[in-house]
């Protein structure tokens, strides 16, 4: 079989298996979305962009089951004062999530608009459609037109607290698609935070209207199921003087390809993309990042690190595109593992395409194993080599969590590392 | 205290013999200085004693106490009471300078069955030791090491030292890097912490440091062997006349 008829044919194949949800304002949407996926056809492993990880779980017409992972850890952010809407297996639990109102937000969820005329029409698979050039991202796609459900935020003020995003997974053969769209008015401001697997196999895009001098914070925590998978995308679009900045953990999780695609158009732009991963055996985790600057003075940071063991596999794929005009571009991209043994791997393809002249751009990648002559101090003053092991690995994977601007926030994700390093030890 | 009977060492991966027998003996509350031309293995043997990784013993005994110490590991070594004062102190950025010294006074205490420090605790001693070697606030809130000049880096070698109140202190070439105050201060730490139940073993190339911290015991070292034992006027001797006549006299 030729390779176009093989993708054709695991596309049919996962298009056979949906229908499209009767969505009002988003019909044309997801029409349009449809359409192109049949154009585009999933991804193969013959793509150069998926020359790193293998999609065909991802793309498969049904997903592979992934067993329910319990543990007496109390749940992530569990005392910041937050608005809770809690999707369980995708499917939005409204019990469990607290009443859908802040001042200065609008809350809804996808599944309950069936209006024909929503703001949220003009961004959702509008950012998506926009993030297909030049690379293809036909998983988004294939979302834009299935998503079932997600949240649609539209801030138009100073959000009072972070909204959280819970997504958890209950069913052991759940194969979800959700689909949020987050809107901020010029000025505005908001804190997300999701944490959860959501699924056995989760498809997740989240569209990301930044107007200008809006701020929108983000930090996600993937959920610990070592079966689960996930296809995420961010797309964002930042207007001048604008923030974005998202940081996301991972922990776990036998496949997970995460990709940001971040456009700035607007003057004095700030945006921020960092994750820190920790991998244990049958492991693999992509970040996959572009970032497109077209507009002057505007600065862009990519920060990730992952720290790999037992034969687990970290991808980056980062690109930054600095448009002609986009001039006084300070773009920085760092991404660097840790192998705590040979079995590990890392695969890395920084990328800098520049079409303006006074910029500056500087990317970095590095695989390393643990500094045996800092092992070696820490030891020499009584620290045992695992908890001494553990502060080296926090150290590294800290230049990424300190990009979390929120102090509080910062402290519970570093907490929750470090549990989780001093669990393993036993 | 410390006992160090026919030493020989050679590195791990290459048909090296750096010591080749080393006889070395202090005793409870005594100080002894090691002098010695560069590269004559006073550092590998401050290394080997704490148990750094790239050496092989290749025959030869060191106790502390009744501790053997060639047997366990370097954490092992730290909580019988072993310090050693690193010729170059380590950077380890990311983590803080605070975690780190409250980690290893804890970790120590454990592994002796003692109860750990509070977190309050911790900070009033911590505050007031820093205090008297000069290491500020902001010292102590930076990562380990990192952006220190040559002297801070001593100086929180010292200040490791007496928050973890070590029976046996190795400090190679302490006073390398230090100004003339610094060098002063230093001294007065450890002469702060001299006490009967407590030894140390000073690495220097200069009598300057041993004007501050008085040796009961001086050694010259050379290749891989201490070749001359004696007291106080030894090191003045080195000073004045280098190692030429020393090397001449035994070989
Ligand atoms: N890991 C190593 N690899 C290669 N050579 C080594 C290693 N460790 C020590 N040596 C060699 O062993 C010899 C002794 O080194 P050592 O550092 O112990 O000397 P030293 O007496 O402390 O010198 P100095 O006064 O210059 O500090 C030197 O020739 C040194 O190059
Ligand atoms: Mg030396």
């Amino acid at each position: 079989m030729s390779a176009v008829a093989e993708t054709m044919n695991v596309t049919d194949e996962r298009l056979a298996g949906l229908t499209l949800p009767a969505g009002g304002w988003s019909d044309v949407a997801r029409k349009d979305a449809l359409s192109r996926v049949q154009m585009m056809g999933l991804p193969s492993r013959r793509d150069e962009y998926w020359k790193y990880t293998r999609p065909d779980t991802l793309t498969q017409a049904v997903a592979v089951p992934a067993a329910l992972f319990h543990n007496d850890e109390a749940a992530l952010f569990d005392d910041v004062e937050r608005l809770k809407i809690v999707f369980v297996d995708g499917v939005f639990d409204a019990d469990a999530s607290d009443d859908l109102s802040l001042e200065g937000v609008s809350i809804e969820h996808l599944a309950t608009v069936d209006a024909d005329i929503h703001w949220a029409r003009d961004i959702y698979g509008v950012l998506e459609t926009n993030g297909q050039k030049p690379v293809e991202r036909p998983l988004a796609a294939l979302n834009t037109a299935f998503a079932t459900d997600g949240v649609l935020i539209h801030v138009t003020g100073a959000a009072s607290r972070p909204i959280n995003m819970i997504y958890l997974h209950n069913s052991e053969t759940s194969d979800v698609m959700l689909h949020n769209v987050i809107k901020l008015d010029a000025g505005a401001s908001l804190t997300v935070l999701e944490t959860g697997p959501a699924a056995a196999r989760l498809n997740m895009v989240t569209e990301v209207e930044v107007a200008d001098t809006a701020a929108f914070h983000h930090i996600r925590a993937q959920g610990r199921d070592h079966e689960r998978r996930a296809a995420t995308h961010i797309f964002a679009r930042l207007g001048t003087e604008s923030v974005f900045k998202s940081f996301t953990l991972t922990a776990n999780g036998v496949m997970t390809r995460n990709e940001c695609v971040l456009e700035l158009t607007g003057d004095d732009a700030k945006a921020t993309v960092g994750g820190a991963c920790v991998g244990d055996g049958d492991f693999h985790h992509d970040d996959t990042v572009f970032i497109t600057h077209d507009a002057e003075n505007c600065e862009s940071r990519q920060v990730f690190k992952k720290v790999l063991r037992n034969g687990a596999t970290g991808v980056f794929q980062g690109k930054i595109l600095v448009k002609a005009g986009a001039q006084k571009t300070d773009g920085y991209q760092i991404s660097q593992s840790l192998l705590l043994d040979g079995d590990s791997q890392f695969l890395a393809k920084p990328e800098l395409e520049i079409y303006a002249d006074d910029v500056i751009c500087s990317h970095g990648s590095t695989s390393g194993a643990i500094d045996e002559t800092a092992l070696f101090y820490l030891q020499s003053r009584g620290i045992s080599k695992p908890v001494a092991t553990d502060l080296l690995t926090l150290s590294f994977l800290a230049e990424a969590v300190d990009e979390i601007e929120d102090e509080t926030l910062r402290e519970q994700i570093n907490e929750r590392m470090a549990s989780w390093l001093e669990r393993r030890r036993g | 205290m410390l006992k160090i009977e026919n030493l020989h060492v050679k590195l791990e991966d290459e048909e090296k013999q750096i010591l080749k027998g080393v006889n070395l003996e202090v005793g409870a509350g005594q100080v002894h200085a090691i002098m010695g031309p560069n590269g004559s293995g006073k550092s590998t043997l401050s290394y080997v004693l704490s148990g750094r990784e790239g050496y092989e013993v290749t025959d030869g005994e060191a106790h502390l106490g009744d501790v053997d110490l060639l047997d366990i590991e370097p954490e092992e070594r730290a909580a019988a009471g072993l310090f050693l004062a690193f010729q170059y102190p380590v950077e380890i950025p990311g983590v803080g300078n605070m975690t780190f010294l409250r980690t290893a006074v804890n970790a120590q205490r454990k592994a002796r069955g003692e109860e750990e420090m509070s977190a309050a605790e911790f900070l009033k001693v911590v505050r007031a030791k820093a205090k008297t070697l000069k290491i500020d606030a902001d010292m102590l809130k930076r990562p380990v090491n990192v952006g220190f000049s040559g002297g801070e880096k001593k100086r929180n070698e010292i200040l490791q030292m007496a928050m973890l109140e070590p029976k046996m202190c190795i400090l190679d070439e302490t006073d390398s890097g230090l100004d003339v105050d610094a060098m002063k201060l230093v001294s007065e730490g450890v002469n702060a912490l001299r006490s009967e139940g407590r030894s140390f073993l000073v690495i220097t190339h200069y009598q300057r440091l041993l004007d501050h911290i008085k040796p009961d015991v001086v050694h010259i070292m050379a290749n891989g062997r201490i070749i001359k034992s004696g007291g106080p006027e030894l090191a003045l001797e080195v000073e004045q006349n280098g190692y030429a006549d020393i090397l001449a006299e035994v070989s």
